[in-house]
């Protein structure tokens, strides 16, 4: 059983090898800046391996429970550091661990000869390390610390190369969208806080996450600290915490924009990691939201809506990152959705198999960037004949995503599907009926997209790559491209090729290994069982929802959903011949529509911010600021500068006027004496 | 003669005295109105001196002589600042030409 110290060593190494990079390598030893990379992946390895030692603890000895260290008293609220260690942390882990080790080991080969090459991986151990500190959190507070750090390190990585105005815009738009959701999960936890006197008489602690578990049960022995609407309330602060890091709507806006960052980047914290980051914290508070059915409709339909939303605009992007973004913000839509359902296990299998397949298509975008210098698939096409590791894993990945039958993204997306068509007992029919719909016209949009995409990548003829875009774009730097300009069709090495390997295993298989149907030396269901059962370990109750059983009839629906997507698009797509206008473009309004991803960056920016902000608010601050703030000073300069010449009249030179002054001033200060008595 | 004489005298000079020192514009005048007025304070404490000590007092000699001795000290210091001011208003007539008082302003602001 692994111990206490080496699980904050999972932690502490990330952490470690960012001090390392930032504080050693980069200012004393740039020049060997690949011992930043190779010190970044010797850390995670060695987290990775406690990652599965203590996966494989929590499955031996179920829970893991460890005493908080006590961090601060704030008047009568004790504020805690510790480690949470049940079946939910302990996947999280190893998918953290083993999807960053991946990346980084891709990106010794993306981003070799990059001149900040230290920096990003400094930067890059600095988000793994927070994330792994959110995940392992036992404390709300603890847990929102590394929460805006995640957001700190994501910012930073997005505008890695700042140069770029795009990237610098990006990742102020990134940091600033999330921290729009960020204050509703602040303002939830202000109402722990000032609920700590309620929680302490009933023996709680108001930040110890199990304990406000604990204060949602209305079958607690004490009654429900927490309940009514005001749990809901709570409920709801948290989950806008959690939609703006995991970019649902209306706070989705960010992600797409994330893709100037580096593609490494995009696949571990805008793919895998960081924007699961918002559905972890949903799970993790999941038994405070089972208690409010206003919140898990609200969290449901959210996630239903954004599901479908984000993929119809990702049904016309030219930027194979963009495609894959809105199929993230899509993907993330339908985690939100199960959890809302009350899919709680489902959810986490999707967010476990999304994050390979999902890391797996944005290193192949990487990979494809690598070879064509350019994002736009416009510019790409046949490169399945240069690049033909990189197509068979980019085709079983996305194949994943459509979920098609047996590959890992088939089977969580099944495990949704069919749980949303039996529906939550605590919502409303027509929620339920709702959402099932939206989740399955996502899987028929989700079908065409990820074909498109793999069509106009690698199938027909090449139309150019960078130069070509260049040359019709007439500018100096390509849009959304790396700093690996020029055109060399080749695979890519080696050290990128491998961990792509590793992760299309990962999207092929992961799907029995973590949850298969039948019994194969794994239990069945053993993912989703374990993570229930470790859910209702953690209140005390026998069983937490049972395990779905497979249907053939609804293998059959999403399959033959998916399957219909991907004709569609064959047929579209596949016909075409050279470079001629995207066929959806005959759509007309509705192609420009989805085009500019239904005008709400347009709504953000030009009515919200430029409007709303720039006129109404700052104009009226602007105006209050020159007239009221400015006058009052102006006048009280204006006051002293004239009684200074008026008062100065009286200085008149002549002895006698200041004589008679004096004689009449003591002649009325007497009187005054006189009369006072 | 009673006290209050010797009072409402010394206040009609300390008056007539004041009067020339604001109204009049040659400084010897003004000088010489200064002069009355300290001659004003002088019968005061000279009077006060002889009427307002204590009768169980009035033998001891020093009682008695304290207004006159400061009426004394004010005659001194007072030609004393005669010939300083005096000093003045030859200064001041090499400047200005003329010992008028509203002429000399030079020192303002």
């Amino acid at each position: 059983m692994i111990t206490e110290a080496l699980i904050w060593a999972i932690f502490l190494l990330p952490l470690g090898s960012f001090a390392f990079s930032a504080l050693v390598v980069r200012p004393f030893f740039n020049r060997y800046s690949l011992v930043s990379g190779i010190v970044t992946i010797g850390a995670l390895g060695t987290a990775f391996a406690f990652s599965i030692w203590t996966l494989r603890s929590v499955i031996v000895h179920h829970d893991l429970n460890f005493e908080p260290i006590e961090w601060l008293e704030v008047g009568g609220a004790t504020i805690e550091m510790g480690l949470l260690i049940d079946p939910l942390t302990a996947i999280m882990l190893v998918v953290v661990t083993g999807v960053s080790l991946l990346v980084q080991s891709y990106s010794l080969g993306y981003m070799e000869g990059d001149k900040s090459f230290c920096r990003y991986y400094s930067y890059m151990s600095l988000f793994t390390a927070a994330m792994l500190g959110l995940v392992l959190a036992s404390n709300i507070i603890q847990l929102y610390v590394f929460w805006e750090l995640v957001g700190v390190s994501s910012y930073l990585l997005i505008g890695f190369w700042h140069e770029r105005p795009a990237a610098a815009a990006a990742a102020k738009k990134a940091f600033i969208i999330t921290r729009i959701g960020d204050v509703g999960f602040l303002i939830a936890i202000l109402y722990l806080f000032a609920k700590a006197d309620e929680f302490a008489a009933a023996g709680l602690n108001a930040f110890h996450i199990p304990d406000i578990w604990q204060a949602a049960q209305p079958e607690a022995a004490l009654g429900a600290v927490l309940g009514g609407t005001a749990l809901t309330w709570l409920a709801l602060g948290i989950f806008a915490g959690a939609a703006g890091k995991s970019g649902q709507f209306p706070l989705h806006a960010w992600l797409p924009d994330a893709m100037e960052g580096p593609t490494p980047v995009s696949a571990l914290i805008h793919a895998a990691t960081m924007v699961a980051a918002g559905v972890f914290l949903v799970a993790r508070f999941f038994p405070v939201f089972e208690h409010s059915a206003d919140a898990m409709m609200v969290v449901a339909l959210v996630g239903a809506f954004t599901a479908v939303f984000a993929a119809t605009m990702g049904l016309v992007m030219n930027d194979i990152k963009r495609v894959m973004a809105y199929s993230t913000i899509s993907q993330l839509g339908y985690m939100m959705a199960a959890l809302g359902l009350g899919l709680y296990a489902p959810a986490i299998f999707h967010l476990v198999t999304h994050a390979a397949f999902k890391a797996l298509l944005f290193l192949g975008a990487g990979s494809v960037n690598h070879a064509t210098g350019t994002f736009d698939m416009r510019y790409m096409g046949g490169l399945r004949r240069v690049m033909p590791v990189t197509y068979v894993l980019v085709l079983m990945s996305g194949l994943s995503l459509v979920g098609i039958i047996p590959l890992a993204g088939f089977w969580s997306k099944d495990e949704i599907l069919l749980g949303a068509w039996d529906g939550s007992s605590v919502l409303d029919t027509w929620v339920n009926r709702v959402t099932f719909s939206a989740l399955l016209a996502g899987v028929i949009m989700t079908a065409f997209y990820t074909i498109r995409m793999i069509i106009l990548t690698f199938h027909g003829e090449f139309r150019g790559g960078v130069e070509t875009e260049l040359m019709e774009k007439a500018q100096t730097v390509p849009a959304g491209a790396a700093d690996h300009g020029g055109v060399h069709l080749h695979e890519s090495p080696l050290v990128m090729v491998l961990p792509m390997v590793v992760l299309g295993i990962a999207a092929v298989a992961l799907g029995y290994l973590a949850n298969p149907q039948w019994d194969m030396g794994i239990p069945k269901h053993w993912i989703t069982g374990f993570l229930a059962d470790g859910l209702g370990a953690a209140l005390g109750l026998e069983g937490h929802g049972e395990a779905l059983e497979f249907s053939w009839w609804m293998a059959l629906v999403s399959t033959g959903a998916a399957l219909a997507g991907v004709l569609l698009a064959l047929v579209i797509y596949l016909r075409r011949k050279g470079k001629g206008a995207d066929p959806l473009e005959h759509a007309g309004p509705l192609h420009t529509l989805l085009a500019q991803k239904y005008y709400v960056d347009t709504l953000y920016e030009d009515v919200i911010v430029r409007k709303g902000f720039f006129k109404v608010i700052a104009g009226t601050l602007d105006w209050i600021d020159r007239n009221l703030v400015d006058g009052i000073v102006d006048l009280i300069g204006w006051f002293f500068r004239n009684i200074g010449s008026a008062i100065g009249k009286f200085q008149t030179g002549q002895v006698q006027a200041y004589a008679t002054g004096i004689a009449f001033g003591i002649l009325a200060i007497i009187l005054a004496l006189l009369l006072a008595q | 003669m009673s006290f209050e004489a010797f009072l409402i005298v010394a206040a009609i000079l300390f008056c007539i005295g004041l009067f020339g020192a604001l109204a009049r514009r040659n400084v010897l005048v003004v000088l010489m109105s200064i002069e009355l007025m300290f001659n004003a304070v002088n019968v005061t404490l000279v009077a006060m001196a002889k009427y307002l000590a204590p009768a169980a007092l009035q033998d001891d000699i020093s009682s008695v002589l304290t207004g006159q001795v400061f009426a004394v000290f004010i005659v001194t210091v007072a030609a004393a600042e005669i010939a300083l001011g005096l000093g003045i208003v030859f200064a001041m007539y090499r400047t200005n030409e003329s010992v008028d008082l509203t002429e000399a302003t030079q020192l303002r602001h």
